[in-house]
């Protein structure tokens, strides 16, 4: 008993609110909460009144009622007008958090039965853990080894399924430092409960202490390198002259002819195919069925190593995005344009 | 049609007259019966029998949500959960009102003898026992692990249990449905009585037959998707596993194709109901008769094309998911019609609160608090912060539960005595239905709560501080697993003890009504010719507006 | 106690004849009602095949090129005997529900047969189709391999697709030839005529409907993008 009220004593009954992206989703919900009650309680008040009014009687009758037209018209079309505000408010937050700022913060998560694997541009590792500044949008591009998960963190009232042979992004940006769950909601076996960790929103200054103390290893692009000599990537796709397949110089993000007439923009989905299944879309001018199948030789976190050396070699990616040697960039006020140089300094191992 | 009496003492003779219970005795003249009536009861045993198997399968998984850590293993959890979802969605919701009450009652109440291919009735009823025992196979022999929903790739690579004979199970079962559905179109299209316009069948039939048309449109694709699925499973090629070549959001898409529209399959029978206990106990025309027929076939077109959005955080196109949302506020319109309506009803009525009302009244409570959290999820920003989380699991469970189960009891109780002959205990009623209510909102409102604190649904354990929530959420479990047990017993201790009843104990109108209780094999020993629309309770008096 | 309840003496003759079950209250009803439940069922027919047309658009349009190489492994020349084989038993099905109401009851018997011989041809062509394809080790799952070999899990797809499609269509034909053989022996034994059809029309319609389904299989599988 004492335990239970123990249990009570922290009751929740509404989460804490610490991102941006929060704050309109909580508003659209209470005002749907507002709603609907009305809603209930008119239909409960009607209810009771009628039937308190109109109990049986001996001696009284039923008065028989058609209907109402104009009355139906009103219980139709009232109703619908109610929901498209509904729908134009959803559909409003829901566009907005489509497409992540340009100077979003960007780390790579990686679904596993059962952990999170995340790997930041700097190279630096962790599971089950993310560690964000306050203040800065963060966007995440997630990817799945094996069945579908979903990357959830309630308190910032953000979610994304992560489906397997696709990246999924997902951006928020944290507003309250402090400790929040961070779930899987799609199941995904045996220990779909476990597959949970915390994510940590620091200040921006005791972020940048907590980012300085990072392994070795190099940045995510070095370890990309690594990767691309090792796999002998480098024979063919040369990089100062045309090999026997194409230069990867430049490519990020630039429109690519295919063989077989279509034009493909060269985004981290389109490069993470060309390594898993390099036959899948052939560049205009080569042969298919040189490149060796990638699929099950290299872990996904692996592709995006890969993929962050080859934004590198993209001079026009802007510098957020390289995963360059110096530091994940850290944004004291949200709205500076420029790492401020003690954080870009912050030395790393 | 002349009105008749209430008769609620005891008719004379009855003992002895002749009715479809009493023609025919002995285990063959069941197993082998072609009268809607007696398969309507093989059915009721069946599905009654799944009802407390998947029930029990719930009692047991929120005892194990007790404790944060979980008490049983995460296995164990995971096979209880899936068998809960598969035997209650497939076994128990989907063929509960039609294929009961819907099955015993829809010749009667257009005035025919039987549904148009008896014999294909009886066979939905063993295609359907054929799949329950396939799914049951998979249960006994260790479990399946993959939820009601069978989401590739895990259930087609991953999971390590019986997925393919649950899947065979369900896909079996779908033909029953479909069976079903078909048998209603076509008794509805072409068996009615002379007289029985299409403005007169009462508004079950109605929503049977839109039933019957997201059965007969929507179940053939749940099955081919679930053979495609065993398929993969066997031969390991892909067609939902992305890692040899397939796309699992194919499998979301064929999947929810049916599973959506299947939604109002379990709802829609269960409207039917309450527009006829309201209609009844309140002794009255059903407001807007034309308005409530109408929003059930809009239900069913509209369900067909709202499935996208159980993917709107799955990465489809943020314009498919914009179109899916504001379709899923159209159906929300025909749902919200029949509640006003079924409300108006009421007013100026003559009102009794015998059991069957109880249960409408509960139903029209809780499934308006199931439709309108319905709107937190088809508003793309709110469905974000609650996807995947117990805020969904509350919220069909109001529409499923609170709506379509106090609907399938609530008429259960209506017709018991044209089904039996005998009349149900009244207070030992009206204790149950208050018992299944209050334990009903215990179980299933904190959820709402832990839902959008973010707790993910499917979770053996949990972070400490949703402990409260999901305590109170197990005891009413508990309450509402007592609630329906009561009925369970008073209802067969009615069969021998129960106050006999007459040809139509509550006044009502109808053509089931004016036959004896329980009726005769044929139903009708001649023709019924119909010469009033249905609830004539008596003249028309006002017009409002 | 059925047959208590049904009228005794000249309409009892009269039921006799039309076959009139003791829940309809004419022959005529009883024709509604059949046609219409056979419709119905068909329109779940086209549902059921509508899912694996659904995933054969969607890897078409995913896989064009392994798509396009397994072209060359489509027998055009077995797979367009057998649609002409198909056309040709759908026409004497039809002539068997038109002798049928005819009341001739050889010609039901004769054109029955020639269908049924029609029917059983399609399914000896198709064995010998299903066997080069695992001569030619193009069974998935079992004995796949593929050339080029970069194509090979995309075109296992296709291939998984095919059987499946064709496959689902053989079981149909076999339905169809059990059904067919039924009607046989009732007409066998003079039961249909002018005023009692409905069988006859009801399993002709699902034979229609069954050689429909491959008039559209035929140029998904063998024709799109062939290449001698």
């Amino acid at each position: 008993m004492l335990a239970n009220i123990a249990m009570l004593a922290d009751l929740q009954l509404f989460p804490v609110a610490a991102s941006e992206q929060a704050g309109p989703i909580d508003s659209l919900y209470w005002f749907l909460t507002v709603v609907s009650g009305i809603m209930t309680v008119l239909i409960f008040v009607a209810i009771v009144i009628f039937a308190w009014k109109y109990q049986r009687r001996p001696g009284v009758k039923a008065t028989q009622i058609e209907g109402s037209t104009k009355l139906e018209l009103t219980w139709s079309i009232l109703p619908f007008l109610i929901m498209l505000i509904f729908f134009w408010w959803g559909a409003r937050i829901f566009f907005a958090a489509q497409n992540p700022p340009k100077n979003a913060m960007e780390v790579f998560v990686t679904g596993k039965q059962w952990m999170w694997k995340v790997q930041y541009p700097d190279g630096s590792r962790e599971i089950n853990a993310l560690h964000v500044p306050v203040g800065q949008p963060v966007k995440l591009t997630m990817a799945s080894e094996d069945v579908i998960h979903s990357f959830s963190i309630p308190a910032f009232r953000v979610r994304h399924d992560v489906v397997p042979g696709h990246y999924d992004t997902l951006w928020f940006t944290a507003t309250k430092a402090g400790r929040y769950h961070l779930f899987c909601t799609e199941y995904c076996g045996n220990e779909h409960a476990n597959m949970i960790g915390w994510v940590d929103a620091m200040e921006p200054r005791e972020y940048a202490r907590w980012a300085s103390g990072g392994g070795g290893g190099g940045d995510l692009a070095s370890q990309g390198q690594q990767l691309f000599q090792q796999n002998g990537c480098s024979t063919c796709h040369l990089l100062d002259a045309q090999g026997r397949c194409p230069n990867l110089r430049g490519l990020y993000n630039k429109p690519v002819d295919l063989a077989d007439g279509r034009t493909v923009t060269a985004d981290d989905a389109y490069i993470r195919e060309s390594i898993l299944d390099p036959n899948a879309k052939i560049t205009a001018g080569f042969e298919a069925n040189i490149m060796p199948n990638f699929k099950g030789q290299l872990s996904e976190e692996n592709v995006i190593q890969l993929i962050a050396y080859i934004k590198s070699l993209s001079p026009t990616t802007p510098a957020s995005q390289q995963g360059s040697r110096l530091q994940r960039p850290v944004v004291i006020a949200p709205t500076a344009k420029k790492p401020p140089a003690a954080a870009a300094q912050a030395p790393r191992q | 049609m002349a009105t008749i009496a209430p008769t609620h003492g005891t008719p004379e003779l009855a003992e002895n007259r002749v009715n479809y219970l009493n023609v025919e005795h002995g285990w063959k003249s069941w197993l082998f019966t072609t009268d809607h009536k007696r398969i309507a009861v093989l059915y009721l045993i069946s599905i009654t029998l799944m009802f407390f198997v998947g029930g029990l399968m719930a009692v047991l998984f929120r005892i194990n949500l007790l404790e944060p850590e979980g008490i049983f293993a995460p296995e164990t959890y995971n096979r209880l959960f899936s068998a809960h979802g598969i035997i209650m969605v497939f076994f128990f919701l989907v063929p509960s009102i039609p294929a009961t009450l819907a099955n015993f009652l829809i010749p009667i109440m257009v005035g025919a003898k039987d549904l148009a291919f008896p014999r294909i009735n009886l066979l939905s009823w063993y295609i359907y026992v054929i799949g329950a025992f396939l799914t049951l196979y998979a249960v006994i022999r260790g479990g399946v692990d993959t939820g009601w929903t069978f989401y590739a790739p895990y259930s087609s690579t991953y999971s390590n249990s019986y997925v393919l004979a649950a899947a065979f199970g369900v896909f079996t079962a779908g033909f029953s449905s479909i069976l079903t559905g078909l048998n209603f179109i076509v008794t509805v299209h072409k068996m009615r009585a002379p007289g029985m316009t299409w403005s007169r069948l009462p508004l079950f039939v109605w929503s049977n037959y839109a039933t019957g048309l997201i059965q007969v449109l929507g179940t053939p694709v749940l099955a081919i998707t679930l053979l495609l699925l065993a398929f993969e499973r066997i031969a390991h090629v892909g067609i939902f596993d992305p890692n040899i070549g397939g796309d699992p959001i194919l499998f979301q898409h064929l999947f929810w194709f049916y599973s959506h529209p299947a939604v109002y399959i379990m709802i829609l029978p269960g409207m039917g109901v309450i527009s006829e206990i309201v209609s009844c106990f309140s002794q009255k025309r059903i407001f807007g008769y034309n308005f409530v027929a109408f929003s059930s076939m809009a239900i069913a077109v509209l369900s067909f094309v709202v499935w996208g959005h159980h993917m709107f955080v799955t990465g489809e196109s943020m314009y498919t998911s914009l179109a899916f949302s504001f379709l899923s506020f159209m159906v929300a319109v025909p749902s919200a019609i029949k509640v006003f309506n079924w409300t108006a009803t009421m007013y100026k009525g003559s009102i009794s609160f015998d059991t069957p009302m109880l249960y409408a009244f509960g139903f029209i409570g809780l499934f308006t608090i199931g439709g309108l959290t319905g709107l937190y999820l088809a508003a793309l920003g709110t469905d974000v912060a609650t996807h995947g989380t117990y805020f969904i699991v509350a919220h069909f469970h109001y529409v499923m539960v609170g709506g379509m189960v106090m609907a399938f009891v609530g008429g259960l109780h209506f017709w018991w005595p044209k089904i039996t002959g005998r009349m149900y205990p009244e207070s030992w009623a009206k204790f149950a239905a208050l018992i299944i209510f209050i334990g009903f909102n215990l179980t299933f409102f904190p959820q709402f709560i832990l839902g959008y604190l973010g707790m993910p649904r499917r979770y053996h354990a949990y972070p400490p501080e949703f402990q409260a929530l999901n305590v109170l959420s197990s005891a009413g479990a508990s309450i509402l697993g007592v609630g329906y047990v009561i009925p369970m017993v008073y209802l067969l201790w009615s069969l021998k003890y129960g106050k006999k009843a007459g040809p139509n104990p509550y006044n009502a109108k109808g053509l089931e009504w004016t036959i004896p209780s329980p009726p005769t094999t044929f139903n009708f020993d001649v023709t019924p010719v119909v010469t009033e629309e249905a609830y004539n309770y008596g003249e028309l008096e006002e017009i409002v507006g | 106690m059925a047959e208590a309840l049904v009228p005794a003496g000249q309409e009892e003759a009269a039921a006799e004849e039309t076959h009139l079950r003791h829940h309809f209250a004419t022959p005529e009803q009883q024709m509604d009602a059949s046609t219409l439940g056979m419709w119905t069922f068909l329109i779940t027919e086209v549902l059921f095949f509508g899912g694996m047309f659904t995933a054969y658009a969607i890897y078409r349009n995913m896989y064009p090129g392994a798509f396009a190489s397994t072209s060359r492994y489509m027998d055009v020349v077995l797979g367009g005997t057998n649609t002409a084989v198909l056309i040709c038993s759908s026409l004497t099905m039809a002539l068997s529900v038109r002798a049928a109401q005819l009341s001739r009851r050889k010609d039901v018997i004769r054109f029955l047969i020639l269908t049924m011989i029609f029917g059983t041809a399609f399914l000896v062509i198709k064995g010998f189709e299903y066997h080069s394809k695992w001569v030619e080790h193009l069974v998935p799952g079992f004995n796949f391999s593929y050339e080029p070999v970069y194509y090979q899990q995309h075109a296992q797809i296709l291939f998984f697709l095919y059987f499946c499609m064709t496959g689902m269509h053989a079981l149909h034909m076999i339905v169809g030839l059990g059904l067919l053989t039924y009607l046989l022996v009732q007409s066998w034994r003079g039961v249909f005529h002018s005023n009692y059809y409905s069988p006859v029309e009801m399993i002709g319609l699902y034979w229609h409907f069954v050689d429909i389904v491959w008039i559209f299989l035929f140029p998904l599988l063998y024709l799109i993008g062939h290449r001698g």
